[in-house]
């Protein structure tokens, strides 16, 4: 009896054991990545929404969020500051707060005790494009002293040989990082070249119509410029326009750094309008973000304890290596999220 | 050397001179045609707009959505042609917006006894949520390609930009309207003193929509002739020094913002001291900080000026006078 007791229940034992293997031998991925992903909250403030590369991240992360349940705010400034900081104060103050909070800073200063707070309050941040005096959990974006390296030896290489070696910057402002690392990256590259010289180089604060009138004036104090280096496509079509009306077009080659969008680059190159654009791409630092996101929601890291920078590979595109993949199209991005 | 002669106009005028001289001498490439085309294009927008507003703060007014209309106006302008909006219909229903705008700016500081300086500020503030909100997707929008904008921003005479002939057109056609038409002299009655234009049977507050709404208007031109030039439009103008820069050449020529004082000779004083400071600031490689400084001291100082030559007239003063 005690035989047939010992059996029955071994069988039984079996029969659970066989039948439980399959669903132990089931991927545990898919659960435990929905479980740590599921209704996270992920909010995006940028220095304004209405330019190529906030519409771009939006556009990018607004696709792939919804997929692991996941929700995707933005919120606003317009190019205030004081409205971005308005908006990281509410985010953090909100219920349910937010998980991820990506900024986009104006300055190196102005957001470095916010976030710190958003940190405290367990909140990872994520900074975008604009370094900051702040240690986020993560840093997405270019290396602005390498793009400027960069922008300077596709300057020298423009004008080559035989030219006049002379070269005008349009910086945007003395406050910003952006331009700062990318002035002290030209400057730093230039100096390599000793034959080549900086002539001049005002600013535009970022305005389109200043960056005409300050190119025109300098176009004219030296007309042998062999290259402009405008620090921001969303100026640099006032310097375009100097260009075009000096009758220089061609003769000056203006380097402008932008996103990658295709009407703001590649169209730009295109017409002329510009001869090159360093570009970081918003395609990849929204995937680079999302990855970073998906590891950090999963991994328990407490927000604050980490630190990871993500330079975005940098990219010169001109009409020698301009193809169908070097820009990205916000429209067609636009139309597919309509769908 | 009587009170009268010694008056901001004058004393700017030298100013201006006193530059224009030391950088002749100074910086080499100062004194050139090209240059000198430059600095008057340079100015011409700023110009523009400044006409528009010396006509308001004649009148005992300002206008500070004047820089909101002109970058919405033609943003929306634009976008319309860019969807495919027939060319004709779009301009016609901009202008009637543009209009609108401005004929309510008046009737809320004309009829609603509202200071301008809030009326201004809030339709301004209107205009660019409006706009940006609901009707154009992104901060720029560009010129379509061929449009008739493009022509106009490439054309040439004599080697001078477009922007240089209206400034001196709507300059011209300014002067004429203040100093010889009948409402134009208007402006000046209801800017010294109100009440006392209205007690001789001026109306004096159609008159006021009238200036806001010719500050619209021309706001709308100085726009399309930024447009034309740089092919495109950037709304973040609005975020700009431009307004400032507006009322800058407008007050330093010596136009009182108490009103009723000044004409379009203080405009163009005002227009060639800043222009010929900014392009001496541009060959001279002096960063942007302290050109912001130096404007600032210049607006400040001018103001000062303003406030010892023009003192308020306490019988005609208003509460939210500026």
């Amino acid at each position: 009896m005690k035989l047939v007791k010992t059996l029955i229940s071994a069988i039984a034992l079996a029969t659970t054991a066989l039948t439980v293997l399959p669903a132990a031998a089931q991927d545990p991925g898919p659960v435990a990545y929905k479980k740590a992903m599921q209704g996270k909250r992920i909010v995006m403030i940028p220095m304004a929404m209405g330019f190529d590369l906030a519409q771009g991240w939006a556009g990018f992360l607004s696709r792939e969020i919804p997929n692991f349940g996941g929700t995707f705010e933005t919120r606003d400034p317009n190019w205030s500051v004081e409205a971005g900081a308005q908006a990281i104060t509410e985010a953090i103050a909100s219920d349910p707060k937010p998980d991820v909070l990506i900024i986009m800073a104006p300055d190196l200063n102005s957001y470095s005790k916010l976030m710190k707070r958003a940190q405290k309050k367990g909140i990872y941040v994520f900074l975008i494009d604009n370094p900051a005096n702040f240690k986020a959990d993560a840093f997405f974006g270019g290396d602005w002293t390498e793009m400027g390296r960069i922008e300077a030896r596709e300057a020298v290489r423009a004008c080559g040989e035989g030219s006049s070696k002379e070269i005008g910057l349009v910086q945007g402002d003395q406050t910003n990082a952006t331009s700062l690392y990318q002035y002290a990256g030209i400057v730093e590259e230039m100096a390599k070249h000793k034959d080549y010289k900086i002539v001049a180089k005002p600013d535009s604060n970022w305005d389109a119509t200043t960056s005409r009138n300050v190119t025109t004036t300098m176009l004219q104090q030296h007309p042998n410029i062999c290259a402009i280096i405008d620090f921001w496509d969303g100026d640099a079509t006032g310097a375009a326009a100097a260009i075009r009306d000096a009758g220089k077009s061609g003769k000056v080659h203006l380097i402008a750094n932008g996103g990658g969008e295709k009407s703001a680059d590649c169209d730009m190159i295109e017409s002329g309008g510009y001869g090159a654009v360093v570009s970081t791409s918003v395609e990849r630092e929204s995937y680079d973000m999302l990855a970073l996101m998906k590891h950090l929601l999963q991994s328990g890291q407490p927000a604050g304890t980490s630190s990871t920078y993500i330079y975005t590979e940098t990219q010169t595109i001109n009409k020698l290596t301009m193809n169908a993949n070097s820009c990205w199209d916000l429209k067609a991005l636009k139309a597919a999220a309509k769908k | 050397m009587n009170a009268s002669s010694f008056n901001q106009e004058r004393i700017v005028l030298i100013a201006t001179i006193l530059i224009a001289v030391s950088a002749s001498v100074f910086l080499s490439g100062f004194l050139n045609v090209p240059n000198l085309i430059s600095i008057v294009r340079s100015i011409s927008v700023l110009g523009i707009l400044a006409l528009g507003m010396a006509i308001v703060i004649i009148g005992r007014g300002i206008d500070l959505s004047m820089v909101a209309i002109m970058a919405m106006s033609v943003a929306w302008y634009l976008q319309m042609i860019n969807d495919g909006y027939n060319d004709y219909l779009a301009l016609m229903l901009v202008i009637t917006g543009v209009i609108a705008i401005g004929a309510l700016n008046g009737f809320l500081v004309a009829y609603a006894d509202v200071p301008p300086i809030f009326v201004t500020l809030a339709t301004g503030l209107f205009v660019f949520g409006y706009v940006r909100s609901q009707l154009i997707p992104s901060d720029a929008v560009a010129v379509p390609h061929g449009h008739w904008l493009e022509l106009m921003g490439q054309f040439r005479l004599f080697n001078i930009p477009v922007d240089v002939f209206i400034f001196i057109a709507l300059s011209f056609a300014a002067f004429i309207f203040l100093r010889f038409t009948k409402w134009g002299r208007y402006v000046y009655f209801a800017g010294d003193n109100p009440a006392a234009a209205r007690n001789i049977g001026i109306p004096v507050r159609p008159m006021q929509v009238l200036r806001y709404v010719l500050a619209a208007l021309i706001s709308f031109i100085a726009g399309l002739l930024t447009a034309a030039s740089l092919l495109s439009i950037q709304t973040r103008v609005i975020n700009s020094n431009l307004l400032y820069d507006v009322i800058l050449v407008t007050v330093i020529g010596g136009i009182g913002l108490s009103g009723g004082k000044g004409g379009v000779r203080n405009v163009l004083i005002g227009s060639a001291l800043i222009g010929i400071l900014l392009n001496v600031m541009t060959i001279a490689d002096i960063s942007l900080l302290s050109q912001n400084l130096i404007k600032s001291t210049i607006l400040l100082a001018a103001i000062i000026l303003d406030g010892v030559l023009n003192p308020r007239d306490e019988q005609t003063a208003q509460q939210g006078d500026i």
